[in-house]
C-alpha cells in the first residue's frame, strides 16, 4: 500500500533521514521504533506531506505522493495524528472532528463518520461541546485519533501516541488501536514505548540516526538481544 | 439638571450606536490579524474606497441604496482579496515590519488614488434620513440603521465562523497553522477567503458610514487610528476584546463630543488609551500577545 | 582612500558649494533635501533597530507648531523655542513610549500606537484651530527686528549652511550611536528581547533612549522646516502622510546605513519636484501615489533599500557577484 524508497529528508542544512526504505501492506500494523532524535517524526511528516524529502520516492497505492500537493495527500487516504496531538485547543471536540472531515469526500459522509467515531469513543460524545484544550491528555489523544478517522482513511499514521500519557491511559490507547485495526484499517505507528508498540503491531522497523538498522516481525525484534538491551532495559 | 441628564443620556445612547460600527471595523481588523498574522494599516482606506463606491453607485449611477450596498460589499471584499494576493502573500515570510510597511504603502496608494481619481472635495450621498425623537432626545435613523446593520453583520460572521467548514477552518488556522494541510485545508485559499471577509466587513461599514458622514480621500484618518487603538486595547486578534473596547471608545468619543469639539473626543480617547496601557498593559481581555 | 578623509573632503566641498554656485532655486532644493534627510535619519535611528514608528509626523508637527506658536503669541525667539519644542516632543515620546516598552508592546502593536499618535497630534492641531489655524495652516510672523534672533533669513545661502550643519550633526549622532554600547544593546534587543534582558540589558531604558533621541531630532527638523518655509500646515508637517513618507524615504534609501536616509531624501524631493514641474497642480496626489506603489514594490523586492542592497552586493564575495 505504502512504499518509501531511498528517502533523504531534513530541515535546512540538517539532514534527518538517510536513504530510508519502508513498506506497509494493506491491513498490516507496522511500527517504527528508535531513540529520541532518530528521525521518526520526520519520517511521519514526510509521508503526510508536512515536509518534502530531498531525495527518494513515496507512493500510496500506486499514486506518487510527492507529486501531490500537501493538502491533497489526505485525499489519498493517508491520515496523520501528529506528535503531541495538535488539537485545536479553542475549538470544541465536535469542531475538531469537523475539521477532520474538511475535504469534500469526507464532508458528504460527515454524519456517518461522526457516529462511527462516537461509537469508538463514547467519552468524546459526552464531551462534544467541550473545548479540546481543557481535556486530559488521554482524552485529547482519543480526540486526535478520532479527528484523523473522520476522513475515512486507508492508512493511519500515529506519531508517538503514548507520549506524555500515564501507563493506564497508554493501555487504553493501544486497546483502541487494536479495535481500529480489527475494522480493517492499516496502521503505521511511531513509538518510543517499545514494549507496547511491538505488542500491537505485526512487524516493525528500527530507526537510528536517520537510517533503518533492523526490521522484522515483532516477535523476532522482541527476542533480539541488542534491542532488548538498548530499549527494554533488559 | 434635567436637561443636562437628557443630553447625557442621548450621548450615551449615541455612543452605543457609534460603537456598533466601530465594533464592525475592529472585527475586520482582528480577523485579518488573528488568522493571517498581518495588520492591514490601510483598513480604513478600504472603507474609504467603499464609501466612494457607494457614492458613485448611488448618486452618480442612480442605483437604489439596497442594490448598491451589496455591490459595494462585494467590491471591497474583492479589494481585500486582491490586497492579500498582490501585497501580503509575497511577504508572508518577511519580517512583520515589512508587512506593516507594505500595507502602509497601500494606504498611501489608496489615499492618493482617491485624490487623483475623485478629487479632494467632500462628497455626500445626499440622503436625509429622518430623526427619531424620544422626548427631548434625538437620534438619527442613519445611526440606528447603522447600529442594527452592524450587529446583523457580526451575527452573520459569527454564524459563518461556527457553522460552516470554511469558517471553522478559519478559526482553526489561527490556532495551529502548520497542521492544516493534514486535514486537507489549503491555507492559501483560507487566507484569501479571510481577506475577502475582512474586505467585505469594511464594505459593510462603508455602506453604513456613508449614510452619516461625507466622504473624501482622507476620511480614513478620522476613524482609522481609533480602530487601531481599539484593537490594541482589546488585544489584536481577540474578537471579544475588540468588541468591548469598541463600545468603550465609542462612549468616550461620544461623551467627549458632548462637552467639546469632536476632535477633543479623539484626544480624550487616546489619553484613555495611554492610561489603560498603564493599568492593563496586555490589553483589555487579551489572550494573545 | 581613507574613509574619514573622504568624509572631510566631501564636507568641505559641500560647505564651499554655495560660495561657488548660487542659484537660489537649486539652493532651495538642497536645503529641503538636507532638512528632510535630517528628519529621515532621525526616524531611521529607531527604524534600524526594528522600532518602526509610523507616527514621526506627530513629532515633526510638535516641533513646528510649538516653535511657531511660541514666537507668534509670546515673542519667544526660536533659539529658545526650538529647544522648548524638542523638549515637548521628547516628553510626548516618553509618555507614549514608556508604557509601550515597559509592558513589552512591540512590533505591530507599537507601530499602531505610533500611528494613532500622529493621528491624534493632527486632531489636536485641528481642534485648537483658534490658535493654530487648524487645517488652513499657520504662518510665523515676519520679524521686524533682528533676523538672527528670529531665525528668519532671506538669504538662501545662510539657510543652506544651517541645514548643512544640522544634517551633519544628525550624521554625527548616528555615528555616535553606532559606536556606543547602545548600538549593540539595541541590536541584541531587536534579535531577541528576552535574551537581551537575561543578559543584563535594561531593555526599556535603551529603547526609550533611542526613541527620545529620535523624537527630539525629528522635532528639530520640523521646527527648522517651519522656520525655513515660513508656513506650516497639519498635513505637510504632521499626520500619517508625513509619517509614511519618512518611512518610505528611509526604506528606499536604506535604513541600516548612515547615508541611506539621505539618499532617500534626494529621491523623494527630486521626485516631488519633477512631478510638480511636469504636472503642475495636477501633480497633487500623483507623487504620493507613486510613493505608495514604490514603497510596496521596494518592500517586496528590495527590503534593504537602494543603498543597503547596493552595499550588501558590493560586500558579498566576488564569485557571487561575477556569477
Amino acid at each position: 500500500m505504502l512504499e518509501l524508497r531511498s528517502i533523504d529528508a531534513g530541515y535546512g542544512r540538517f539532514q534527518a533521514l538517510f536513504g530510508v526504505d519502508l513498506d506497509v501492506k494493506a491491513g498490516e500494523a507496522v511500527g517504527v521504533i528508535g531513540p529520541n532524535g532518530a528521525g521518526k517524526t520526520t519520517l511521519m511528516r514526510v509521508i503526510s506531506g508536512l515536509i518534502r524529502p530531498t531525495r527518494g520516492s513515496i507512493s500510496m497505492q500506486g499514486t506518487d505522493v510527492l507529486a501531490t500537493a500537501p493538502h491533497r495527500i489526505v485525499s489519498l487516504g493517508i491520515a496523520h495524528v501528529p506528535e503531541n496531538r495538535r488539537l485545536f485547543p479553542r475549538l470544541s471536540v465536535e469542531d475538531n472532528l469537523r475539521m477532520g472531515a474538511f475535504m469534500p469526500e469526507a464532508r458528504a459522509r460527515y454524519r456517518e463518520r461522526m457516529d462511527f467515531v462516537f461509537d469508538l469513543f463514547p467519552r468524546m460524545k459526552e464531551r462534544r461541546n467541550q473545548l479540546a484544550g481543557t481535556m486530559s491528555g488521554g482524552e485529547q489523544q482519543m480526540c486526535a485519533i478520532g479527528r484523523a478517522l473522520m476522513s475515512d482513511p486507508k492508512l493511519l499514521l500515529l506519531d508517538e501516541p503514548s507520549a506524555g500519557l500515564a501507563p493506564v491511559v497508554v493501555q487504553q490507547v493501544f486497546e483502541l488501536v487494536k479495535r481500529i485495526r480489527a475494522g480493517g484499517l492499516t496502521v503505521l505507528i511511531v513509538e518510543q514505548n517499545v514494549q507496547q508498540v511491538l505488542q500491537a503491531v505485526d512487524r516493525a522497523y528500527l530507526l537510528e540516526a536517520g537510517s533503518i538498522r533492523a526490521s522484522g516481525a515483532s516477535a523476532d525484534l522482541l527476542a533480539n538481544d541488542s534491542i532488548r538491551q538498548a530499549y527494554l532495559g533488559v | 439638571m434635567e436637561i443636562f441628564d437628557i443630553y447625557l443620556l442621548e450621548a450615551l445612547v449615541n455612543g452605543i450606536l457609534l460603537g456598533g460600527v466601530l465594533a464592525l471595523l475592529a472585527l475586520g481588523l482582528n480577523l485579518i490579524f488573528g488568522v493571517i498574522d498581518v495588520t492591514w494599516i490601510c483598513y480604513a482606506e478600504l472603507v474609504m474606497i467603499g464609501m466612494y463606491g457607494m457614492y458613485y453607485l448611488f448618486s452618480v449611477y442612480g442605483l437604489p441604496y439596497w442594490v448598491a450596498a451589496p455591490m459595494c460589499i462585494l467590491l471591497v471584499a474583492a479589494l481585500g482579496a486582491a490586497l492579500h494576493f498582490l501585497v501580503i502573500a509575497p511577504l508572508l515570510g518577511a519580517p512583520p515590519i515589512n508587512q506593516l510597511l507594505a500595507t502602509g504603502g497601500v494606504l498611501f496608494v489608496l489615499q492618493s488614488f482617491a485624490t487623483v481619481a475623485f478629487g479632494i472635495d467632500f462628497r455626500n450621498l445626499g440622503i436625509r434620513l429622518p430623526v427619531l425623537a424620544l422626548g427631548e432626545m434625538h437620534f438619527s435613523y442613519a445611526r440606528l440603521l447603522a447600529f442594527i446593520a452592524a450587529l446583523i453583520g457580526m451575527v452573520v460572521v459569527y454564524l459563518f465562523m461556527t457553522r460552516t467548514y470554511t469558517g471553522t477552518a478559519i478559526r482553526a488556522i489561527a490556532q495551529d497553522r502548520q497542521i492544516m494541510a493534514l486535514m486537507g485545508v489549503d491555507t492559501k485559499k483560507i487566507y484569501l477567503v479571510t481577506s475577502a471577509l475582512g474586505g467585505g466587513l469594511a464594505g459593510l461599514a462603508a455602506c453604513l458610514l456613508v449614510l452619516q458622514y461625507d466622504v473624501h480621500p482622507f476620511v480614513g484618518l478620522s476613524f482609522g487610528p481609533i480602530t487601531f487603538l481599539i484593537c490594541v486595547l482589546g488585544g489584536l486578534g481577540n474578537f471579544v476584546g475588540g468588541f468591548v473596547a469598541a463600545f468603550l471608545f465609542a462612549e468616550i468619543i461620544s461623551l467627549g463630543g458632548l462637552f467639546s469639539d469632536l476632535e477633543w473626543g479623539y484626544v480624550l480617547a487616546f489619553a484613555f488609551f495611554i492610561v489603560m496601557m498603564f493599568i492593563r498593559p496586555a490589553g483589555l481581555l487579551a489572550k494573545r500577545s | 582612500m581613507n574613509k574619514q578623509l573622504a568624509w572631510v573632503i566631501g564636507l568641505v566641498a559641500l560647505v564651499a558649494l554655495p560660495f561657488v554656485y548660487r542659484d537660489p532655486y537649486h539652493l532651495h532644493i538642497l536645503v529641503l533635501i538636507l532638512i528632510w534627510s535630517f528628519a529621515y535619519t532621525s526616524w531611521s535611528m529607531m527604524g534600524r533597530f526594528g522600532l518602526v514608528s509610523l507616527g514621526h509626523g506627530g513629532f515633526m508637527g510638535v516641533g513646528a507648531y510649538v516653535t511657531a506658536l511660541l514666537w507668534n503669541h509670546l515673542g519667544v525667539s526660536p533659539w529658545i523655542g526650538i529647544p522648548a519644542a524638542m523638549l515637548c516632543a521628547g516628553a510626548l515620546a516618553l509618555v507614549v513610549a514608556y508604557p509601550c516598552f515597559r509592558f513589552r508592546i512591540t512590533g505591530h502593536y507599537f507601530a499602531l500606537v505610533t500611528l494613532a499618535l500622529s493621528g491624534i497630534v493632527l486632531q489636536i492641531i485641528i481642534a485648537t484651530r483658534d490658535y493654530t489655524g487648524g487645517s488652513l495652516g499657520y504662518t510665523p510672523e515676519r520679524t521686524k527686528g533682528s533676523h538672527i534672533l528670529a531665525l528668519q533669513f532671506d538669504d538662501k545661502v545662510v539657510w543652506y549652511l544651517i541645514a548643512l550643519g544640522v544634517w551633519a550633526g544628525g550624521l554625527a549622532v548616528w555615528y555616535w550611536i553606532d559606536h556606543s554600547m547602545s548600538r549593540y544593546a539595541m541590536e541584541a534587543i531587536s534579535e531577541d528581547e528576552d535574551a537581551a534582558a537575561a543578559a543584563g540589558v535594561n531593555v526599556t531604558a535603551e529603547k526609550l533612549r533611542i526613541t527620545v533621541i529620535s523624537a527630539v531630532m525629528t522635532a528639530m527638523a520640523g521646527a527648522l522646516y517651519g522656520q525655513y518655509q515660513m508656513f506650516i500646515a497639519p498635513d505637510t508637517v504632521s499626520g500619517i502622510a508625513v509619517s509614511l513618507q519618512m518611512v518610505f524615504a528611509a526604506v528606499v534609501g536604506g535604513i541600516y546605513v548612515a547615508l541611506g536616509p539621505t539618499v532617500g531624501a534626494v529621491i523623494t524631493i527630486m521626485l516631488a519636484e519633477v512631478l510638480r514641474i511636469g504636472f503642475g497642480t495636477k501633480a497633487v496626489g500623483w507623487d504620493n501615489l507613486l510613493y505608495g506603489v514604490l514603497l510596496v514594490v521596494f518592500i517586496i523586492f528590495l527590503p534593504k533599500g537602494i543603498l543597503g542592497t547596493l552595499l550588501a552586493w558590493l560586500k558579498s564575495p566576488s564569485k557571487q557577484r561575477d556569477g
